[in-house]
């Protein structure tokens, strides 16, 4: 491991590692924070129970769900508005505008069209997360060099080919930073709007523990969806470094 | 003409409001014009004020925090490599959890009220300042730094003639992200844990499956964001011009 992964890892044992020293001392009391190893033996408990595994497999869904919608949507859209000008000249000022409108406003709203079922929460988590699709495919769709575009003329490509063919393969690394910001934005958006007002799924086992005050149930869940997300994100980013790298040196 | 798109922009906004009520009628929307006039007498209402002036308040604190915080952070790390580097991946991966799972903790170290939202609203703005901030730091120029030191500047000068021309266009655009995310972060504070405020409000109108009073409070809502997002978003390009 390199000098900085090292330091990365030793910060952070440290942090957790005060954590719990101040939580068994009765610095912090139980009923605000629990030690993190009692969060971890709740969490395996729980897990182990497979209490709420449905609720766990309903968050996942949903998530999923948002993300392969948001993909195709914010996919099509980008290559559609990529060729045509006019339409994107337009719409430039909602791309920089987007991300700054609290987007659980519209949640309430949401429940009111589509009733208190897993729409909302999916359409939160698309709302989040295709904007940043679109604004990356846009992105990487911009960098294709015209010579790729002159031999997809050259072979006879219809639009539609061209787009599959040549111009989304070229922009995949950018395409792909889009999507790992989708992760990230489904996650965000479906818990976060779970936690607000549900049916079920973690977001909603997180509020209902919190509300009778069962701390243990609470920070398990907690820590399950901080591992979750991070892991999942962490990955990506990895993923996403090798790829941007592979294409730097071809 | 550069106000021309935005203009046709918003018209098209509200064409597609206005047939999207025509297609599932008063069960679920209103109309854009009845719903001016629904936050038109809402603004007007004596009782109404003090929920905005809550959320302003909240919003206002939270923000401040966030930006000094933010700062705070993220200008030593991009000063120093070693330290940025190792800080990063967390800041990253700070900024990408879902942070209002993060609330109940919020709630059982404040308590129920102004300070909770004002802690959320920091939260949530803090990360992305500091990863701005971060940023414009590590990325000046080294000639210039360099130059700095042969000519001797004093701190003070160092920070006026070269720290602060260098790193503010990029630290704008991080206060820009930060102010969006501080609001949500305030607004997500009233809906979940408070008894004022313009999201306790929209909490309030959804259960009570008051349509004309949603859609008053998100257009108000998104009208702010998007006016002090514009404003932010002209500086933040005129100083990226300025100041290349």
């Amino acid at each position: 491991m390199t000098r900085v992964g090292f330091t990365r890892l030793f910060i952070i044992l440290l942090a957790v590692g005060l954590l719990e020293l101040l939580c068994r001392l009765g610095v912090i009391p139980s009923f605000t924070l629990i030690p993190p190893s009692a969060m971890a033996q709740s969490l395996w408990t729980i897990l182990a129970s497979g209490k709420f595994t449905p609720d766990i497999v309903t968050t996942l869904t949903n998530v999923g769900i948002a993300i392969a919608t948001a993909m195709i949507a914010g996919i099509a859209l980008g290559t559609l508005l990529q060729s045509w000008p006019a339409a994107r000249r337009v719409l430039d000022p909602l791309f920089a505008t987007y991300y700054a409108v609290p987007m659980y406003a519209f949640y309430p709203l949401l429940i009111v069209i589509f009733g208190l079922g897993d729409l909302p929460q999916v359409a939160i988590g698309f709302l989040l997360a295709v904007m940043a699709v679109i604004i990356n495919t846009l992105n990487g769709l911009d960098r294709v060099p015209p010579v790729l575009l002159k031999a997809a003329r050259v072979h006879r490509l219809g639009p539609l080919a061209a787009a599959l063919r040549v111009r989304l393969p070229y922009a995949a690394p950018y395409v792909f930073t889009g999507f790992k910001l989708a992760v990230a934005y489904s996650f965000i958006g479906v818990i976060g709007a779970e936690f607000i007002t549900s049916s079920r799924g973690i977001g909603y086992e997180i509020s209902f523990a919190y509300n009778n005050f069962d701390n243990g149930v609470m920070y398990a869940m907690i820590l399950f969806i901080l591992l979750l997300v991070i892991t999942v994100n962490m990955t990506l980013h990895v993923w996403e470094k090798r790829l941007l790298a592979r294409r730097r040196r071809a | 003409m550069r106000w021309r798109d935005p203009l046709f922009l918003v018209v098209i906004l509200f064409v597609i409001w206005e047939l999207l009520y025509l297609a599932v009628g008063d069960v679920a929307l209103r109309s854009p014009v009845a719903t001016g006039k629904s936050l038109g007498a809402m603004l007007g209402d004596a009782r109404f004020l003090p929920h905005v002036r809550e959320t302003l308040l909240a919003f206002v604190q939270g923000f401040a925090i966030a930006v000094v915080v933010g700062l705070l952070i993220g200008v030593p790390l991009g000063a120093a490599r070693f330290a940025g580097e190792v800080a990063e991946p967390i800041l990253v991966a700070l900024y990408s959890i879902p942070k209002v799972t993060l609330y109940p903790v919020i709630l059982l170290v404040f308590g129920i009220g102004m300070p909770a939202k004002v802690a959320f609203g920091a939260i949530h703005g803090i990360v992305p300042i500091s990863i701005f901030a971060m940023n414009a730091v590590r990325n000046i120029n080294p000639t210039h730094l360099r130059t700095a030191r042969v000519m001797r500047l004093s701190t003070s000068s160092f920070a006026l003639k070269i720290l602060i021309p260098a790193a503010l266009p990029e630290i704008v655009t991080g206060v820009r992200v930060g102010f969006s995310l501080a609001l949500i972060g305030t607004l997500l504070g009233e809906m979940f844990g408070s008894q004022r405020g313009l999201g306790h409000l929209l909490m309030q109108a959804m259960s009570l499956h008051n349509i004309e009073r949603i859609l008053a409070l998100t257009l108000l809502l998104v009208a702010f964001a998007a006016g002090v997002n514009a404003l932010l978003l002209a500086l933040d390009r005129h100083l990226h011009r300025a100041l290349p």
